[in-house]
């Protein structure tokens, strides 16, 4: 038994991306028909010529029917799929292992989430109060806890880690600033992160990612076919998934400055795509910048920096759009809100139009390399789910 | 030979300033503190933490039956005493009663356990309101009282047994509350005082008499009203001698209703030395007097909690919180959404976690699952697993936070990971604390607390809070 991944021999040959933001004026049917749209159109094909689709979402729908009736799917296999933060990620994965299976010939995968109409700050899903003994806290609070955790293991004080995460919001919020499809499409100084009221723990409102609306889309064929719809494919070099146990809340030896789910499925990923060093290996990378706690730990968790080095990194520059690696050229879930169904697809959109230089000039990256990696986790430390993907833009 | 077994008075941490109600309304207050019952307690709460502490001094006692008396109790038609049975882990066999209603009922269970067969924990417990400014808001107070009655025994020997008793009825309207409604009404107090002074000294007589005693040889007596004039003119008149008549905490607990004679008696008990003879005169709608003689063994006896480490141990409570936390004012909530009533099935099949916070441990690894788990998260051994109850395990706050955006009845929560000494982990919420007071390292321990409520159901859980308080 083991893990071997489909590399190089699915593609991705066309895709979509709404802008992410307020959408008071469309429903969720609106943002899946604009991305589906968009992804056809991208790839020169239309829905009859697709043969199965998956749709992710958390909240905005159940089954198939979510997306299989506002594009008027007839007669064609749709699926929902979900898997909290990873759900986006997760349909992509799905249409992908379809058309590798040989199952079918052309799939494609739609994230979409509206959570703009729910009428509260943050993601707010009421659920049924069970025995009453389950944890209230925001995911805020419990990211949060990263950062004493992480200031008393390497030995630094509080308020130097929270330069650092003023460093990430600031870097992601530049990034933004110049991406046309962004929900805040605006710089912040290091001054106005830090002195942001406080919403959990140390996090202020700069150091969480908004909410916000937005859908993504992408279609897939074999490897072998994609040169027919586009001469510039994205090539699937990996998918991983590590899913927790949750046991990491009450494991006394959990320290809350790593996210185990998150290591292994980038080792997983690595191993697929046959990635040794990835920092000097991928092109950029796009990840799940949920909380600026969150980003610094992934440096680790992904390999981009050795253990108890991302604050530092994060400082030197290493990360900036212009850097040695850069993470979250797009702007990240900081910039681009967490419409929670559509943030796995809008990362590989970004890699999809970085690798293929399709990026507008003043925020297209100056780099030979050819592989871009995203990653998603959802839920909390201690209890997620976690989805590495590595995409490529050419083969071997 | 029947008696007291063990006793215990429990009182919340917070206090309010009278002081600090003029200061709003310019009007009202008083000298001294009362006790307030925090956001998430009720007398259910309170009523189980004095039984905690009462069966802490006692371990080899096994009660036969649990009296839960309150007038004000967090359901009607519910039995309140099951939530208390549920938490202490009491056997099936045991059973479990509400006795009801006025404020006469807390001396009432005691004398009537005392004079019953069995093993039987009486727990009592009164949380007083009152409009904002009046004397009721300054001079009530918040707490609770248990006491384990039994025949004399080696694991729990007899340390108080009752000697006499006597009560004297009378109907006559002094304070009244109808049901349901937190604010209580008092006739005018010269009425009510010209009453209770004949009750009180006509059961007090008769007491002494049935329990062979004179006046003057009483140690200590315990006088307790919600009718303050009536209980100092009663007190004066007993003919006990000077310094007899004990601190009945009025400058800093206030009066806790039907729990309070329960409260003092057993902080006497807690500083009483064997054959000492104890009075107990409690004056509402009548007079009920109870006298005590303590035994060789209360000198072996120590309290887990002493009242009086207690009532020392209290903090602050701003006057606007007190208000919030009373139903007297209604700040904005966060703008999260409300939970949902707990489910009755599903609150049933967790009871042993939900209401005595029993995990579970695998007996292979070692490893404790909080909630209890069938498969260990330690080498997946499945249905393997023996019950551990963490709820009287002290812990260490590995790290913490603050939530401030979460819905909370009263926000911000206050949240902590929490290392149990022995093994195990549980992330979760912090109570009785002051947020900018906590470090990484502080010690806590186990309080069971009424999380919020919905449609009606409470949801009764565990939290943790600081340990201030000197362990005996």
């Amino acid at each position: 038994m083991a893990s071997h991944g489909i590399k190089d021999r699915v593609a991705i040959i066309g895709m979509g991306c709404t802008p992410f933001g307020e959408h008071w004026d469309k429903d969720v049917d609106d943002l899946i028909v604009d991305a589906s749209m968009d992804a056809f159109s991208s790839a020169g094909v239309t829905k009859d010529d697709v043969d199965a689709y998956w749709i992710g979402t958390a909240t905005s729908g159940s089954s198939g029917m979510t997306l299989a009736r506002p594009l008027q799917i007839q007669g064609k296999p749709v699926t929902r799929v979900e898997n909290f933060c990873a759900t986006g990620s997760e349909a992509l994965r799905a249409a992908a292992y379809a058309v590798a299976s040989g199952a079918y010939d052309m799939a494609m995968a739609v994230g979409a989430e509206k959570l703009k109409d729910g009428g509260y700050q943050g993601i707010a899903s009421p659920k049924p109060a069970g025995d009453g003994t389950a944890r209230t806290l925001t995911a805020a609070a419990m990211y949060s806890m990263i950062v004493p955790a992480y200031a008393k293991k390497y030995g630094l004080d509080e308020d130097q880690v929270m330069d650092v995460l003023a460093a990430i919001a600031t870097k992601n919020h530049a990034n933004g600033a110049v991406n046309p499809r962004a929900q805040f499409k605006k710089a912040v100084s290091k001054q106005t992160v830090l002195s942001a009221p406080r919403l959990a723990g140390r996090l202020g409102v700069f150091d969480c990612a908004g909410v916000a609306d937005g859908a993504a889309a992408a279609i897939v064929v074999r490897a072998e076919d994609a040169l027919g719809y586009t001469d510039k494919p994205l090539y699937i070099k990996a998918f991983a998934v590590s899913t927790g146990t949750g046991s990491g809340l009450i494991d006394p030896d959990y320290d809350y400055t790593h996210f185990p789910e998150c290591e292994a499925a980038a080792n997983d990923a690595y191993a697929q795509a046959g990635v040794t060093d990835p920092r000097h290996q991928l092109a950029m990378a796009e990840v799940h910048d949920c909380f600026t706690p969150t980003e610094m730990v992934l440096m680790e968790d992904l390999g981009f920096a050795a253990r108890g080095t991302a604050w530092k990194e994060e400082l030197a520059g290493t990360f900036d759009r212009d850097g040695e690696l850069p993470v979250n050229p797009d702007g990240g879930l900081k910039s681009f809100g967490h419409p929670v169904g559509a943030s796995g697809l809008r990362m590989v959109f970004e890699c999809w139009l970085q690798l293929r230089k399709e990026a507008t000039p003043e925020r297209q990256i100056t780099t030979d390399r050819t592989l871009a990696l995203t990653h998603n986790l959802g839920g909390y430390p201690g209890e997620m789910v976690s989805l590495v993907s590595i995409l490529g833009s050419e083969l071997g | 030979m029947r008696g007291i077994l063990s006793a215990a008075g429990y009182v919340p941490f917070r206090r309010l300033r009278r002081s600090a109600v003029p200061e709003l309304l310019g009007t009202g207050g008083g000298k001294g503190t009362r006790s307030v019952a925090s956001h998430d307690e009720d007398t259910t709460t309170m009523g189980l933490e004095a039984a905690r502490l009462a069966l802490g001094s006692v371990p080899a006692a096994a009660p036969s039956a649990l009296w839960f008396s309150t007038p004000a109790p967090a359901y009607a038609d519910k039995t309140n005493a099951t939530a208390i049975h549920a938490a202490l882990r009491l056997p099936a066999e045991v059973a479990a009663f509400d006795l009801g209603g006025g404020l006469r009922s807390g001396p009432g269970a005691l004398t009537a356990a005392l004079s019953a067969a069995g093993s039987t924990l009486v727990v009592l417990a009164d949380q007083r309101d009152g409009l904002p400014g009046g004397p009721d808001e300054s001079f009530g107070g918040d707490a609770a009282a248990c006491f384990l009655v039994g025949e004399d025994g080696p694991g729990a020997p007899v340390i108080a047994e009752m000697v006499g008793s006597a009560s004297a009825t009378d109907e006559f309207t002094d304070r009244w509350r109808s049901p349901g409604e937190r604010r209580s009404k008092v006739w005018e107090e010269r009425f009510g005082e010209t009453r209770y002074l004949p009750l009180g000294r006509d059961a007090w007589s008769r007491a002494l008499k049935a329990a062979a005693v004179e006046a003057g040889d009483v140690n200590r007596v315990v006088v307790t009203s919600m009718h303050g004039r009536a209980a100092k003119a009663v007190a004066a008149k007993l003919g006990v001698g000077e310094g007899a008549v004990v601190d009945d905490f009025s400058a800093t607990v206030g009066q806790a209703g039907a729990a309070h004679p329960g409260l003092v008696l057993a902080s006497v008990l807690e500083q009483a030395r064997p054959g000492e003879t104890i009075a107990l005169v409690h004056l509402a709608d009548g007079a009920d007097v109870m006298v005590l003689r303590t035994t060789e063994a209360i000198g072996t006896w120590t309290s887990v909690r002493p009242v009086a480490e207690q009532v020392e141990n209290g903090g602050d409570l701003p006057y606007g919180k007190f208000l919030s936390w009373r139903g007297m004012l209604n700040p904005e909530p966060p703008r999260r959404p409300e939970p949902l009533r707990v489910q009755s099935p599903p609150a049933w099949r967790a009871e042993d976690w939900k209401f005595a916070f029993v995990g579970s441990k695998d007996r292979s690894s070692g490893a404790i699952h909080l909630p209890p788990s069938r498969v260990s998260m330690q080498g997946g051994a499945v249905d393997d697993m023996e019950p551990i109850s963490l709820a009287g395990t002290p812990g260490t706050i590995a790290t913490f936070t603050i939530d401030r955006i979460a819905y909370s009845p009263s926000p911000p929560i206050v949240f902590a990971v929490v290392d149990f000494d022995g093994g195990g982990r549980y992330p979760v919420e912090l109570t009785d604390v002051d947020a900018d007071d906590l470090k990484i390292g502080d010690r806590v321990e186990m309080t069971f607390r009424r999380l919020y409520s919905a449609d009606g159901i409470h949801d009764y859980f565990w939290k943790a809070r600081p340990i201030r308080a000197r362990r005996g």
